[in-house]
């Protein structure tokens, strides 16, 4: 549906998007990940045909949006990063406005403007002033804006960005109902939301993708799935080395401590389960097993990990650095 | 054609859902009806006291129209650069142009969208002028072809000045910028004659070529010079162009 080629853009001797290739298949969310500056927000306006870029091309529903900018742009839905609304027009005035511009068939328009307030909820605000209405809704005014000629790609800029926690929820939830209809790229400089809505991630960095796979994918690929944390209740005495005696277990290093429960991270050799075993091993000892799970490595610890690995020279400049 | 329809009636609505319009159309008709008193009572003076020195009757059309319909294209040039200033600035201040610009529309299309929709609100302008006119109609016998062709030149005249103010609207975000340059730019096309005697032979001829008020003279005389018009055409198109041309290169630069 969507289909990058070595595009590159430049402003002066800036270089914002460096050589960048991903496609995007019919009906899939993919999430662009990156920190803020990372090239993002123009990676997208150049999708949406808003600035050519320097070299590369690009196709949207298969229409090259540099050579064919109008039916690449009849087929895109764009949601800046902030909503492009008219603060003098009431939701309805504006909707009906957009409608007419994106080439809505006159006779379709009514009933396009009131899909798409009922599909985002604006519905009861209808004849608010977009001036007047408070960022979540304003936000997702933008997104009906974005759906109302029904494209077959949409193009989310942060789309959550600035929102509280239930209506970021809220978003997240219909995005996610949004798919499979279309096909949409939304960007995103906060993780969980990649692992929540999208089905695959590319991350940027400077303008470079560092990488591109499923959520689930690149933790595992960072770390392997064979970190277990267990909590362990051993009423004063060091379990690490009855925990390194487990068959299959190469390493084990203590995360944290409260009291008399004592938190381990335990690597055992790549492929092998020990959870039976270390279970059993405690157990038997007449410990007290409080918690086991496989500890999953966070998508910021990947992040973190990918970007650095791609800038070894200056670790400094990417700003602080959560200790995890 | 629909999406220009839809831009130029986008602009013309959110004229009037801001105070602009108003303001604009209200300055206009308080500024016109006092010209148009000022210049009556002289008139009537005027031709009292030359029916008493003799049997000739004054010309409307020469000495009250003509006049007031100059006095018109001064008060054009301060308060178009309101209407205009807005057109591009605002948009890519409040981020909307993104709006616009991901649009399947192309450039021209929105230029001559907006250009029509500040023309309308010209239009609007000028109609409060209909009034004074019918009063003149009603009470007096002027000739009506000249007073057309006046109009045809007040809105070729109006149409150099929006083009020219959207194109600088083009250039800044900033409105105030944008009205003040327009300003200074339109009164510098106004003023260009006076220095047309010292730039050397032929200088005169030059400058009255330039400015844009010479042109509109002959228009309010009853007389359509093909030169004139195709000066105000092609100032008209010339703006229309660089105004698509700036948009564009706006989206090279980012």
């Amino acid at each position: 549906m969507i289909e990058v080629q070595n595009l590159t853009k430049r402003y002066g001797r800036v270089t914002a998007v460096d050589d960048i290739s991903f496609r995007v298949e019919r009906g899939e969310i993919l999430g662009f990940l990156g920190p803020n500056g990372a090239g993002k927000t123009t990676t997208m306006r150049i999708l949406t045909g808003y600035m050519p870029a320097t070299e590369g091309k690009a196709f949207v529903a298969g229409f090259d949006v540099f050579e064919q900018p109008i039916d690449a742009k009849r087929r895109t839905g764009y949601l800046p990063e902030t909503p492009p609304l008219y603060p003098d027009m009431t939701v309805l005035e504006y909707l009906a406005f957009v409608a007419k511009i994106k080439g809505v068939p006159p006779a379709d328009q009514k009933q396009r403007v009131r899909a798409v307030m009922e599909r985002t909820h604006v519905a009861d605000m209808a004849n608010r002033m977009c001036s007047k209405l408070s960022k979540g809704y304003k936000q997702r005014v933008g997104l009906a804006q974005a759906l109302i000629h029904n494209p077959d790609v949409l193009i989310l800029d942060e789309p959550t960005a600035g929102l509280d926690p239930k209506q970021i929820n809220e978003t997240r939830m219909l995005i996610k109902e949004l798919a499979g209809d279309h096909t949409i790229v939304l960007s995103t400089h906060i993780l969980p939301e990649v692992s929540q809505t999208c089905q695959r991630v590319v991350i940027i960095n400077k303008g470079k993708v560092v990488a591109v796979d499923t959520p689930g994918n690149l933790t595992d690929r960072l770390k392997g799935s064979s970190t277990m944390y267990i909590q362990v209740d051993a009423n004063g005495s060091d379990a690490s080395a009855v925990l390194n005696s487990v068959a299959g277990v190469t390493r084990v290093v203590e995360s944290d401590r409260r009291d008399s429960l004592v938190g381990y991270e335990v690597m055992s050799e790549s492929g092998r389960d020990v959870r039976r075993e270390l279970a059993n091993t405690v157990v038997t000892r007449g410990w007290g097993l409080v918690e086991l799970r496989p500890a999953r490595v966070s998508l910021e610890e990947v992040f973190i990990a990918l970007t650095d690995i791609d800038e070894p020279p200056a670790p400094q400049a990417e700003g602080e650095q959560p200790n995890a | 054609m629909r999406n220009i329809l839809a831009i130029a009636g986008k602009e013309l609505k959110s004229y009037f859902a801001s105070p602009i319009a108003y303001i604009v159309i209200g300055c206009f008709a308080a500024l016109y009806g006092f010209f148009f008193i000022a210049i009556l009572r002289y008139f009537v003076g005027a031709s009292m006291q030359a029916g008493l020195t003799g049997p000739q009757a004054m010309n409307v059309n020469q000495q009250l129209i003509r006049p007031l319909l100059q006095n018109v294209t001064v008060v054009v040039l301060f308060l178009l650069p309101m209407v205009t200033m807005r057109t591009y600035s605002e948009e890519k201040r409040s981020g909307t142009i993104e709006l616009l610009l991901t649009s399947p529309l192309t450039d021209f299309q929105i230029v001559i969208g907006k250009f029509l929709g500040a023309m309308a609100l010209y239009g609007a302008m000028l109609a409060v002028t209909l009034f004074h006119f019918a009063v003149l109609f009603y009470f007096g016998r002027p000739e009506w072809k000249p007073v057309l062709t006046a109009y045809l030149g007040l809105i070729l005249f109006g149409g150099c000045f929006i083009s020219l103010g959207l194109f600088i609207s083009s250039l800044s975000k900033n409105q105030i910028v944008a009205a003040t340059s327009t300003f200074a730019v339109f009164l510098l096309l106004w003023v260009i004659t006076w220095i047309g005697s010292f730039i050397g032979p032929g200088g005169d001829k030059l400058t009255a070529y330039l400015s844009i008020v010479d042109h509109f003279d002959d228009f309010t005389k009853g007389v359509i010079d093909t030169s004139h018009l195709i000066y105000y055409i092609s100032f008209i198109t010339f703006g229309l162009f660089l105004t698509a041309k700036s948009v564009e290169s706006e989206r090279w630069r980012g």
